[in-house]
């Protein structure tokens, strides 16, 4: 038999500095994890929607409160704005505004030279309407003549890039997407904490005290089950104004239930487990019992949950945006860019298109991660 | 049975209390109140109107006069929709809102029980992978995502439908909305189905049936069976939220039912509209509840009600 | 063995099962030939491929499994076909039921329909003539008051009537081979004697051939006319078997016959001090009756119960499931709530609360018969043995709970570089040493055992009980010995308590209780334990 030492292992074993290094299961679920194609190239594109959240707003070029009067609503490019085509018809309105007539324009590189006349002399100083406009930088006087009637000037053109368009108010839509992720991230993390740790006390403590006060805290369980409990949350958001921190404390208020409930039945079972039992007849505190083996032991369906429970909440949370209850102007978050662009979708379909595209490519990446993982970690199929 | 049924009615008067309660003290601490309109009311009119709804009277009075009312059924007038009594505005939405959430939940059970069913039989087969892909994409899809997209490809592009009203219930315009409204569930249902079925062809009872050679329909239905109740579990509250609308799919495609009173009533401090709605919808998923558990006998013999 | 031809012929049948790590080949080259109406066993420990190899000829294999080489029923190749064609042969000329009765029938259909379905997909019978030949069959298997059993759904059945209904339904066309695998080890001893007695005498009926997978010898030395011994996937004995009982050609064989725990225990001397007495012990659990309330009621587990164990002695307590043996163990140690008195050495146990027994869980310790549900899966095999020690022993620093951990393994003849690993990455019989390591590092006084074989293969017991008596030498332990195996318990116990229903039906020294048991219900355990082991001797 394998399992029979020869003597004087203790004393070998002991001298070996680097003894056998067991698999624990979470090792082993990793290995499986990593298996999972999708699960990982879920976590890849997660990681990356992550990051370009969180940086990008600051890589883009543009706040995402900015407003251009001049981009309203311009579709998504990979050029940068100004088109050449935009360009004549805004000197034409910047030269009507100082009064002047455009009598020629031409665009070399980033420099636009326009000469502009006038029946009277052109106050230079007007040229500031350039600057002021979103396409063009300071203009600089290069020549004057007919008693300053007529006035060539050098404007550079301020080039844009709206990767994915702008939105009614002339707003950067990459920038407001990304930003909007970070929103819809933080109260899709935020809201599980809330849920998971009010659900995991909750189970945990019916679970493992049983008799009368499991059943009570239970039926209080059901009872919340069967109120229309999403409308509560609509009521609460209504009647308490609309904050980002109201947002995840009500959302991660009603979605601890689940919660609750399969923490409850896996602390009941683990209770009747043998090692439990085992524990017990060492004399180990309950104290120590949830610490050692309850609470590692229900880890893994938590962490399942709290995967499969965060895109829940970013869903719940553009719902209640979409519905305008969410957060507010100018703070954004996907549900109401999504919102904004189901209202343009006649004409302005990259409204709707880009947000939609990061809020299901998060959520399905979320979904695989979580599959994945309860695959990992209960492998049913062997 | 009946006896069981009359005492699970019964039970649910308290749990109903309990809501009516909740609720309506709910609204009322909230700050705003009805006849808060942008445009301030003169404070003579703004007496005269609370007179008229009794909003003067002492909250616990009130609550007594709101009880005594639903108990002869009566759930009070609107408060925004100043001509209408609540009965009224659910007698008209609630049959358009129903038959929307009937037609879906049809859907939902025939079209995804058979994927479900397909795909289970064809495990790790292509046929498999295409409907556990559809169903992840119905999950995950929001509905207020497929709605437009539904609109801009069936009604701006194709225009095979309108891209929303109600036109009296004219079947053109109700095809989008149901659509919606049925794929995130048939999706649930495809992917319940087919977790339920593999897991019963798994099972013990099912190799006596091969073991004893039994033809395919025998497996099919002995599975079925089995593989139903987690379904049924589900169908339950899943009734009950589809046939009392939907907000996204009425607001969205400018449907009157009653989906969209909740929203409407809380935003607007209709009192009444909002306790109607919470009301409606307990009864309907209190209901539900009961009927799952109905279902779940006669399926089920281990299953007994005394 | 007869010269007809085989009823039943494999050649070279392989299993492979695909699996996340890699290909793993559980049945090798298996060639063997039942002839029509023989009886026979094959035996091998679990792992050794004996079930596979039927559920390959079966079509029964998961999903994952596939199987190569040749399957022939009465000349005609069935490997490969498809389930179709397969449906020609299985449920009408080859029959099979399993080892688990309680969920092998359709908790959602009546036993008569269940009955039916293979009479009405096989013999093309109506529905009525169907349910006629169903209650024949009920009555033909024994099944008391069979016309209401027809309407009866499974869970009304206990396990051993439901192991008749699965051998009405496997008889139901009359096969030529009835493949039985492991149909009894999941029911009590006095149960599985009725449904060994059943087979017999059906066969004798019918003369069909029966192909029997077990571990237990003493069913292959009373039933089988021939016997195939299987090991690592691979046939390494066939014969009569008579003569593999006699003369066991391999050294594989002769091991598995001399797996029966041997040897008795010296009892020890009459002045040695009581290290248990336990008076009138009860224990009552409420019963919920119902799905939804209604009136509750009570079940007497154990029901006043004497016990008296001395220094260095060892009691066992016999009895089926359900008995109250376990639950008496427990209650012993202040597991569960009950009533009556219990003294440990000089102190009465009964007034103490959780906090005042813990100093006391030092000397008490307990062991489970699940070797794999009693270790916590995610601490390491170290953490698990030395976890008494933070209790009792707090002082103790890591690098010396470390080599005690280390001693603690040797002493269960375990490799003490496994302190490091985790539970699920050892056999059975491994995971046994390191709970009895568990309890031992705390040296104790007295250990209750809770069926700590049960659930181990014969050889791998013999070597458990022998550790149990070593140690037990050693350290001048008591034991509470709670088990159903009769043989067991003869190796291991100086005096007996027979329990049935919460109560002790009969007690006495281990020679009196095997010589000459006095009550019906201890002659019944009797007689269905030692159809193994008389056989042996």
């Amino acid at each position: 038999m394998s399992d029979v030492s020869t003597p004087d292992t203790v004393a070998a074993a002991l001298s070996t500095s680097a003894p056998v290094k067991g698999r624990s299961l979470w090792a082993d679920a990793r290995t499986r994890l990593v298996r999972n194609r999708a699960a990982l190239a879920s976590i890849v594109v997660l990681t990356f929607v992550a990051i370009a959240c969180i940086v990008g707003p600051l890589v883009t070029g543009h706040d995402y409160d900015q407003v251009y009067q001049d981009y309203v609503r311009v579709p998504a490019q990979w050029q940068a704005y100004p088109t050449p085509d935009q360009i004549g018809p805004a000197v034409d309105r910047i030269a009507s505004r100082m009064r002047a007539k455009v009598e020629s324009q031409q665009v070399t590189g980033d420099t636009l030279r326009v000469t502009l006349t006038a029946p009277r002399a052109i106050d230079e100083r007007l040229l500031v309407y350039f600057e002021r406009s979103d396409l063009f930088r300071t203009a600089k006087v290069v020549e004057k003549a007919d008693e300053g009637k007529k006035l060539v000037a050098d404007v550079p053109i301020k080039r844009n890039h709206f990767l994915f368009g702008t939105d009614s108010n002339g707003r950067d839509l990459l920038t407001r997407t990304l930003f909007a992720g970070r929103i819809s991230l933080a109260i899709g993390v935020l809201a599980t904490t809330v849920a998971i740790l009010i659900g995991v006390l909750w189970g945990a403590t019916a679970g493992y005290l049983g008799g009368r006060i499991d059943n009570l805290m239970m039926r209080a369980v059901d009872v919340l089950y069967s109120l229309p409990f999403i409308f509560f949350v609509i009521l609460l958001v209504v009647f308490f104004g609309r904050n980002f921190v109201l947002m995840f404390l009500a959302v991660g208020a009603v979605e601890w239930l689940d919660m609750a409930r399969i923490v409850r039945g896996q602390t009941l079972s683990i209770k009747r487990q043998e090692y439990v039992q085992a524990a017990e007849a060492l004399g180990v505190t309950t104290g120590g019992i949830l610490r050692r083996h309850v609470i590692p032991n229900t880890l893994g369906p938590v962490v399942v949950y709290m995967t499969l429970l965060v895109p829940k909440v970013i869903l719940l949370e553009s719902f209640l945006s979409f519905l305008g209850l969410g957060v507010q102007e100018p703070m954004t978050s996907w549900g109401v860019l999504i919102a904004e662009g189901a209202k343009n979708i006649q004409g302005s379909t990259w409204m709707l298109v880009f947000p939609s595209i990061f809020l299901t490519g998060t959520l399905f990446c979320l979904n695989f991660i979580g599959d994945g993982l309860r695959d990992a970690l209960d492998p049913k199929d062997r | 049975m009946g006896l069981y049924v009359i005492r699970r009615l019964l039970s649910a008067i308290p749990t109903l209390f309990l809501i009516v309660t909740i609720s309506f003290f709910l609204i009322r601490v909230a700050p705003g109140g009805p006849f808060d309109l942008e445009r301030p009311l003169e404070a003579k009119v703004m007496e005269n109107l609370r007179k008229i709804y009794q909003l003067d009277q002492p909250l616990w009075y009130q609550y007594w006069l709101y009880l005594s009312a639903l108990m002869r059924g009566d759930l009070g007038p609107s408060f925004y929709f100043r001509d209408f009594t609540i009965g009224e505005l659910f007698a008209r939405g609630l049959p358009i809102s129903m038959r929307l959430g009937f037609t879906a939940l049809l859907l939902a059970v025939v079209v995804g029980g058979t994927l479900g069913v397909i795909a289970a039989f064809r495990q790790n087969q292509p046929t498999d992978y295409a409907v556990v892909g559809l169903a992840t994409f119905g999950i995950t899809v929001p509905t207020f995502v497929v709605a437009p997209i539904l609109q801009i490809v069936f009604g701006l592009t194709l225009s095979w439908f309108p891209v929303g009203g109600w036109n009296d219930g004219a079947v053109r315009n109700t095809v989008l909305p149901i659509l919606t409204l049925a794929l995130p569930q048939v999706a649930v249902v495809a992917r319940m189905t087919r977790a339920a079925m593999i897991e019963v062809l798994r099972s013990n009872h099912v190799r006596t049936l091969r073991a004893n050679g039994l033809p395919l329909p025998v497996i099919v239905r002995h599975a079925l069976r089995g593989a139903a109740l987690p379904v049924v579990s589900y169908l339950g509250p899943a009734a009950a939220a589809l046939l009392t609308g939907s907000v996204v799919v009425e607001t969205i495609f400018g449907i009157p039912g009653i989906g969209r009173y909740f929203v409407e009533g809380a935003l607007n401090r209709d009192y009444t509209l909002v306790m109607g709605t919470v009301i409606v919808i307990a009864i309907f998923v209190l209901v539900f509840n009961l009927l799952v558990d109905l279902v779940y006998a006669l399926i089920d013999p281990r299953v007994r009600y005394e | 063995m007869s010269a007809e031809a085989p009823i039943l012929s494999l050649r070279a049948l392989d299993v492979r099962f695909r699996t996340t790590d890699g290909e793993l080949r559980a049945v090798r080259g298996v060639s063997l030939d039942v002839a029509p109406g023989e009886t026979l066993a094959i035996v091998g420990e679990s792992g050794s491929g004996k079930s596979q190899t039927m559920m390959a000829v079966m079509g029964l294999l998961a999903s994952n499994g596939f199987a190569t080489g040749s399957v022939k029923v009465a000349g005609e190749e069935i490997l490969g076909l498809s389930p179709r064609e397969l449906n020609r042969f299985r449920g009408s000329r080859l029959g099979m039921i399993f080892q688990e009765p309680m969920t092998s029938l359709d908790p959602l259909y009546r036993i008569g329909d269940q009955i039916s379905e293979p009479l009405r997909a096989h013999g093309k019978m109506s529905k009525g003539a169907a349910r006629a030949r169903a209650l024949e069959l009920l009555t033909l298997v024994g099944i008391p008051r069979p016309q209401e059993r027809l309407d009866s759904y499974p869970h009304e059945l206990s396990g051993g009537q439901r192991q008749r209904v699965m051998i009405a339904m496997a008889l139901a066309n009359r096969p030529e081979v009835l493949i039985a695998d492991e149909p009894t080890t999941a029911l009590d001893v006095t149960i599985q004697a009725q449904i060994l007695e059943l087979l017999a005498d059906l066969k004798r009926r019918f003369g069909m051939a029966i192909v029997f997978i077990t571990h237990d010898l003493g069913i292959v030395r009373r039933f089988a006319d021939r016997v195939v011994v299987m090991k690592g996937g691979e046939i390494v004995e066939t014969g009569a078997t008579a003569e593999v009982f006699s003369q066991p050609r391999e050294a594989y064989t002769r091991m598995l016959l001399a797996a029966e725990p041997t040897g008795r225990k010296e009892p020890p001397p009459n002045d040695s001090p009581p290290v248990i007495e336990a008076r009138d012990v009860r224990v009552t659990f409420q019963l919920r009756k119902g799905f939804f309330g209604g009136q509750s009621s009570e079940l007497k587990a154990v029901d006043g119960v004497d016990l008296l164990l001395r220094r260095g002695g060892t009691t066992g307590v016999v009895g089926e499931s359900g008995s109250g043996k376990s639950t008496l163990g427990r209650a012993i140690l202040r597991l569960t709530p009950a009533a009556g008195s219990v003294r440990y050495e000089d102190r009465d146990l009964m007034p103490l609360g959780r906090d005042g027994m813990r100093p006391l869980r030092k000397q008490l310790q307990l062991v489970f018969q699940d070797p794999f549900g009693s270790l916590s899966p995610r601490m390491t095999v170290g953490e698990i043995i030395t976890e008494g020690l933070l209790v009792h022993e707090p002082g103790v620093t890591r690098s010396e709970r470390d080599r005690r951990a280390a001693q603690a393994l040797e002493e269960v003849s375990l490799d003490p570089s496994a302190r490091n690993r985790f539970p699920h990455e050892f056999s059975g019989g491994q995971r046994q040493r390191i709970a009895i390591a568990r309890a031992m590092i705390l040296k104790p006084r007295l250990v209750v055992l809770d069926e700590p074989t049960s659930a181990l293969d014969r050889s791998v017991q013999k070597d458990i009980v022998d550790l149990l008596r070593r140690l037990q030498r050693q350290y001048d332990l008591s034991y509470l010995f709670i088990s159903h195996d009769l043989s067991v318990v003869r190796a291991l116990s100086d005096e007996i308590l027979v329990m049935k229903s919460g109560k002790v039906v009969e007690r006495g020294t281990t020679e009196q209780i095997f010589a000459d048991p006095q009550e019906p219900y201890t002659k019944a355990l009797m007689a269905a334990a030692f159809l193994s082991a008389q056989a042996i001797e």
